[in-house]
């Protein structure tokens, strides 16, 4: 059918032009008159083609027209004319082939044709050619983009001509990539296609692969004997792994080479349908609470003929014996198949590496998010060894403050600008008074200050549930950071991962910093391994678990910025966290801040290679996750990066 | 010599005399038997209020005397809700499925019974197959053991791992949390067997009981008082002996229970295990009075508020449990309920549904500040018992130790 | 006499420092023993090995006629076989009465199942009157041992020790805080112990150690220094450099 179609349009290529040039557009209008009129898509092909291979200039006019719902006839003679209202029911026509006004007519003198949108789908693809050459890049643009939505083998010639004309190099180059995925499909000549084909199987692209998928499409078939006419892809045993046994049968059925099955339904429906003064078949009905009896009194049933009789398995072993089946191609050319499917199998070991590498990005992404979230937590709970349950609440706060922030400072860059040394402030603030009023009483007890602390949290959670209400708070990012980075089809990531990344490294070199190079950093240390000693030396304790404390807490804060740009903020946006900032701390080793990158890393690259393994359920790959952690502990109690000896407080 | 357990602590009596007569008490009030003072949805909220006690009882037991804040027995008490409620489920369907497929014309195979059963319960989650775990949910007996067994396999399995990597403190915590966490993520999902976020439901009614819930509920009432008893019971008698002394070691100083020659991990892992099978019980009578169970439930903070039950009421004592329990969860059912009444302040006024957690957050920070003895400490003032001044140092070096002001000479 | 512990070229890091280096042990059934050494020599160390709290780098640590390895056994495991320990804080269970300490103490079943059916017997609180009035303690019994002086802390804790009934006794500074009295009274404690068992003690003290009148161990830089009577390694010029400095 399609071939044919390609060979009466070649004629019509090649005779046409000549007797149309003279005519004009209207004869061959006035040809499908009644077609044209009528609109309808499942009627109008033959007229588009006509009008499209008349090659007349006038004919892109005069679809746009159509397409338009301005195209009229005149009910006196059946010609079309393009026509625009002038003044209350009268419209004025002009002729297509000349481009003249003929005149103005009463509505009720003319017919509108008003193409549904099926009809006018099709004037669009045979617009196409036109837009292929038009003078405006744009709409040469929009013919091509055309065509990669709804490719057609129609238009790969006039694809082709347009190539060399093309003044454009950018869309010089998609129109050739357009052609050979075209010709992958629609070409006439085998060894063209193939050619495409190999040609392209180095490319990685999502229309590559929606070029060639449909080259490999199998249908599974049944038949007597295997035919010799078909692309036979590959022939199945029923009973295998490819075909069981009642698959095959279903294919028998489908196809009506035997006698559907009897099923425990159909025999309990056909019982239930011929029951006899409470007997079926000579079988009480209350007895028929089993298979046996039912299957018993089925039989007899069908002896009678009432039924039909049941299928044994004897009778399915006999007819499939009697059968093959297998698969065919859709595409008829073996060579084409066979081309396809080694360039497929080629791309798809491609796209595999470059899945790795974008589930590796995607890893990494999740790594520095959990490392922002857990950086805060190594320095009070990692180093101070203060358990802080309201941690969370802390990165849900820096979240809030940024989206306050917004309300006053409209331009996205700069409220985030003000927003991240706020966000320090706030949380920097709440946690020194935290440490003052409650921490510092609860020094040696860390199952109360993780109950204390979780009192804090319940407390905060509600209570910016009262000012903010329950509804999601939206945390804008600015422009430049909306989009990815694009490497190729597979392999993408979004800029504000990539921002949060960046920060990460940031936080770490800060944090590295401020511990080795600062006198705050020292007098942490030193207060952190002997605080007594400290004290002596003239530090004072306090201070520095205040100010080390505030720390921690203002680095949740900014990490609450960072995570409100792409998760929603809500008041458990913390409590979502914080068991996996523990985990982080725990995993890595505690007191130590590589330890906590160490543990980010782990638990990152982890979760994305179950999810990796179990796409559709992220819920299990974290249940997963927390099982591998708890065993993980079994064999490493003091994390990945441990202290060893007295200095770890055995 | 020794005098006999119920002579050397006088509180046990007690205890099971107020808790006689507060169950007789309900009783009397009831609509089920009684005058009908009380509603029946309140005896349930008093009914769940006394599972709640159960398990803070097995936290007090685990936390208070033997120093390990488990952050996850609420997933044990979620657990045994489930287990008892796949057996309450599954037979009611199955009564309603014979009732209906009995109208047909041909009475149905046993398959059939169990397809349209699966049909019933698994259709939400689009799915019709019984899962593995059902496989008991037919037996009332299996299923009862299934109550202690599961949640207690789970307890020893996870103990086990724990303790015997030596995890102590908040690192136990944090990994007691993270098991919460994971059972109730797993839970979650429609493939876990068991109805993902639907959870189970209907509970609250027994199959092939045809009395009212009025009467019901009062049976709970009964069953969850009698379980109340005897934990109590048990509880006040293993930290009354030597058992109770090497516990109360741990808590205090694990390394020198070590050296005197007990084995630590293998006491902790008992007394895990032992309250999460409390612990278990107490949900297997809880969620039946709640008429439904879902993963919700088991999520860590309700473990963390179990915590805070136990410490408001006065952690190592086990009335305190008890009274925390009470006290804290009636009263948040008062607070979230509505009945209690707005505070105008002119420029806010203070609805307690958005404000008790507020105020439940910061008075437990108080408690934890100020009086660590918690709601129990008034009857150390009452009977005159004394905190011994040890200037502020704690009874021993474990993170779980008693705190001077927890201590009574 | 025969040898009851055996400690041979046992070494431990941490973290790079040599707490004990090649150091080797032996002490026979009825011993009494005295460990001295500077700060930092590794006797606190010495002591978690035998005991179990750390593991060695190498070495062997083996045990009575049967000769086990104590390094593959748990702390509990070597505490049943009769290691007994007292640490240098004294450390009891506050929060119990000094009844409730020694009855843990006492040697009886230590399984879980054991110990909560336990019931004490009239002849185990007979041991446990026995042993308080020895320790000078049988009017506390019912007491908070929390409550107790420094010194009567000390006095309980070794009462512990003998409850277990060990066979070796390993002390850690008995005479801390002790008046002159008391510690007279833990020499006696100590000597009459080591009549029927092998007791080492870990001091400072040299008067104290002199009122042992045992054998002397000095250790240094996590090994032996010198072995003898008292006199003997205090005229060893060695032990005079490091304990009066070069």
């Amino acid at each position: 059918m399609f071939r044919l179609f390609l060979a009466s349009l070649a004629i019509l290529f090649a005779c046409l032009p000549a007797n149309a040039q003279e005519a004009g557009l209207e004869p061959i209008l006035q040809s499908h008159q009644e077609i044209i009129a009528k609109s309808s898509r499942k009627t109008i092909k033959p007229a588009i083609d006509a009008i499209t291979a008349s090659g007349l200039p006038q004919a892109q006019v005069m679809l746009e027209t159509w397409a338009a719902k301005d195209m009229w006839m005149r009910k006196s003679d059946g010609l079309f004319f393009a026509g625009k209202r002038v003044e209350g029911r009268s419209y004025e026509l002009t002729d297509f082939d000349t481009g003249e006004v003929i005149g103005t007519y009463e509505k009720s003198d003319l017919k509108q044709l008003k193409p549904n949108s099926g009809v006018r789908a099709m004037i669009g693809t045979a617009l196409v050619q036109y837009q292929l050459t038009d003078q405006d890049r744009k709409r040469r643009l929009a013919a091509l983009q055309s065509i990669q939505r709804d490719p057609e083998g129609a238009l790969l010639e006039p694809l082709r001509a347009s190539i060399e004309d093309e003044t454009d190099a950018d869309l010089k180059a998609q129109k050739q990539r357009l052609e050979r995925l075209l010709t992958i499909g629609y070409d006439a000549d085998t060894a063209a296609r193939v050619a495409a084909v190999e040609e392209m199987s180095n490319d990685l692209g999502v229309d590559v692969r929606a070029a060639l998928n449909p080259l490999v499409v199998t249908t599974r078939m049944v038949a007597p004997n295997l035919p010799t006419d078909e692309n036979i892809a590959i022939v199945l045993e029923p009973g295998s792994e490819a075909l069981s046994r009642d698959e095959a049968y279903d294919l028998l059925v489908a196809s009506n080479l035997a006698a559907p099955r009897v099923s425990q339904d159909d025999i309990r429906t056909a019982l239930s349908a011929n029951i006899d003064r409470g007997r079926v078949g000579g079988v009480p009905v209350a007895q028929l609470n089993n298979e046996t009896a039912r299957t018993q009194a089925y039989a007899a049933l069908a002896e009678t003929g009432a039924v039909s009789a049941l299928v044994t398995e004897a009778d399915i072993d006999d007819a499939l014996g009697k059968h093959v089946f297998f698969e065919t191609y859709r595409e008829a050319s073996p060579t084409v198949t066979a081309a396809a499917e080694k360039a497929l199998d080629h791309i798809e070991f491609k796209v595999g590496l470059n899945q790795t590498l974008d589930l590796l990005l995607d890893a990494i992404s999740l790594a520095s998010i959990y490392f922002l979230a857990a950086i805060g937590l190594a320095i009070t709970f990692g180093v101070m060894g203060v358990i802080n349950m309201a941690h969370g609440e802390f990165i849900m706060m820096g979240a809030y403050t940024g989206y306050v922030v917004q309300q006053f400072i409209p331009d996205h860059t700069l409220s985030i600008i003000v927003a991240i040394p706020m966000a320090f402030a706030v949380t920097f603030a709440m946690g020194v008074a935290m440490e003052r009023l409650v921490i510092r009483w609860l020094y040696a007890r860390p199952l109360e200050t993780l109950l204390a602390t979780f009192g804090i949290s319940i407390a905060l959670q509600q209570l910016a549930k009262n000012i903010f209400g329950t509804q999601a708070r939206p945390l804008t990012a600015p422009g430049w950071l909306d989009g990815a980075w694009v490497l190729n089809d597979v392999v993408s990531i979004s800029y504000v991962r990539i921002a949060i990344f960046v920060l990460a490294l940031i936080f770490l070199g800060l944090f590295l910093y401020i511990m080795k190079r600062t006198r705050l950093g020292l007098e942490m240390r030193a207060v952190t391994q002997n605080p007594r000693m400290a004290g002596s030396m003239g530090i004072n304790p306090g201070r520095v678990n205040m100010l080390t404390f505030g720390l921690g807490s203002g680095i949740a804060g900014i990490a609450g910025v960072a995570i409100g740009l792409f998760a929603k903020v809500t008041s458990d946006l913390g409590s979502d966290y914080i068991v996996q900032s523990f985990m982080t701390v725990v995993v890595g080793g505690v007191g130590n801040i590589w330890g906590a990158l160490a543990g980010a890393g782990m638990i990152g690259f982890l979760q994305k290679g179950i999810e990796w393994m179990n796409p559709s359920n992220t819920l299990a790959a974290q249940t997963y996750m927390i099982v591998f952690i708890i065993v993980f502990i079994q064999f490493r109690p003091r994390g990945i990066i441990a202290l060893k000896g007295r200095a770890a407080g055995d | 010599m020794e005098r006999s357990f119920v002579a050397k602590n006088p509180s046990v009596l007690v205890f099971l005399a107020i808790l006689s007569l507060f169950t007789l008490g309900v009783t009397i009030l009831s609509e089920g038997f009684g005058i009908g003072v009380i509603s029946t949805s309140f005896v349930k909220t008093l009914g769940k209020t006394l599972c709640l006690c159960l398990i803070a009882v097995a936290m007090d037991l685990v936390w208070g005397f033997t120093g390990i804040l488990s952050l996850g027995h609420f997933a044990f008490f979620g657990l045994g809700g489930y287990m008892i409620g796949m057996w309450l489920m599954y037979e009611r369907t199955r009564l309603i499925v014979v009732e209906s497929l009995s109208q047909a014309d041909i009475p149905p195979t046993p398959s059939e019974v169990v397809d349209a059963i699966g049909t019933q319960i698994f259709g939400v989650v689009g799915s019709s197959e019984f899962p593995l775990i059902w496989a008991f949910s037919h037996s009332l007996v299996l299923q009862l053991a299934l109550i202690v067994l599961v949640p207690g396999l789970l307890a020893l399995i996870f103990g086990w791992l724990a303790f015997r990597s030596r995890v102590t403190g908040v690192y136990l915590s944090i990994l007691t949390q993270a098991m919460t966490l994971a059972l109730a993520l797993y839970l979650f999902q429609n493939d876990s067997g068991l109805r993902g976020n639907n959870g189970l439901s209907g509970l609250q009614n027994l199959p092939g009981v045809t009395a009212s819930q009025d009467v019901v509920s009062i049976w709970f009432l009964w069953a969850s008082a009698l379980a109340l008893g005897l934990g109590y019971m048990l509880a006040a008698w293993i930290v009354s002996g030597k058992f109770g002394s090497v516990i109360r070691g741990i808590r205090d100083n694990e390394a020198r229970v070590r050296f005197l020659g007990y084995s630590v991990e293998v006491y902790k892992l008992t007394v895990f295990t032992l309250t999460a099978c409390i612990a278990a019980i107490a949900g297997a009578l809880y969620y039946p009075q709640a008429g439904i169970i879902n993963p919700e439930e088991m999520a860590p903070i309700a473990s963390i508020y179990l915590a805070v039950w136990v410490a408001i009421g006065g952690r190592g004592r086990l009335y305190g449990a008890v009274i925390g329990a009470a006290f804290v969860s009636l009263l948040s059912t008062w607070f979230t309920g509505g009945q209690a009444p707005n505070i105008p302040l002119g420029f806010h006024t203070i609805k307690w549904v958005d404000w008790w957690q507020v105020l439940l957050g910061v008075s437990f920070v108080l408690v934890t500040l100020f009086a660590p003895q918690g709601i129990g400490g008034l009857f150390d003032l009452w009977s005159d018992r004394r905190h011994p001044d040890r200037h502020c140092a704690n009874l021993g070096p474990d993170d779980g130790a008693l705190r001077e002001k927890e201590a009574i000479e | 006499m025969s040898t009851l512990l055996e400690v041979s070229g046992v070494s431990v890091t941490f973290d790079g420092f040599r707490a004990i280096n090649n150091l080797s042990f032996q002490i026979g059934d009825a011993e009494l023993r005295a460990v001295i050494g500077p700060n930092g020599a590794g006797k606190t160390t010495f002591m978690d090995i035998i005991t179990g709290k750390t593991r060695p780098d190498e070495g062997r640590v083996i045990w009575g006629k049967k000769s086990i390895s104590l390094l593959d056994m748990t702390e509990a495991k070597i505490a049943q076989a009769g290691i007994g320990r007292k640490f240098q804080k004294p450390t009891v269970f506050e929060d119990q009465t000094v009844q409730e300490n020694l009855l843990m103490a006492l040697k009886n079943k230590r399984g879980w199942l054991g110990v909560l059916l336990y019931r004490p017997s009239a002849n185990d609180l007979q041991k446990v009157k026995d042993l308080a009035a020895e320790i000078g303690l049988h009017q506390e019994l019912s007491r908070k041992s929390g409550e107790l002086s420094h010194g009567q802390k000390q006095w309980l804790e070794i009462g512990m020790l003998l409850a277990q009934d060990p066979r070796l006794l390993l002390v850690d500074e008995p005479a801390a805080g002790m008046t002159p009295q008391e510690r007279e009274h833990t020499t006696d404690l100590l000597v009459k112990a080591a009549k029927t068992r092998a007791v080492v003690v870990v001091e400072h003290d040299m008067e104290f150690v002199r009122r042992l009148n045992c054998k002397v161990t000095v250790l240094h830089e996590g090994s032996v220094l010198a072995e003898g009577s008292l006199d003997h390694v205090t005229s060893n010029q060695d032990v005079i450099d490091v304990y009066l400095g070069r």
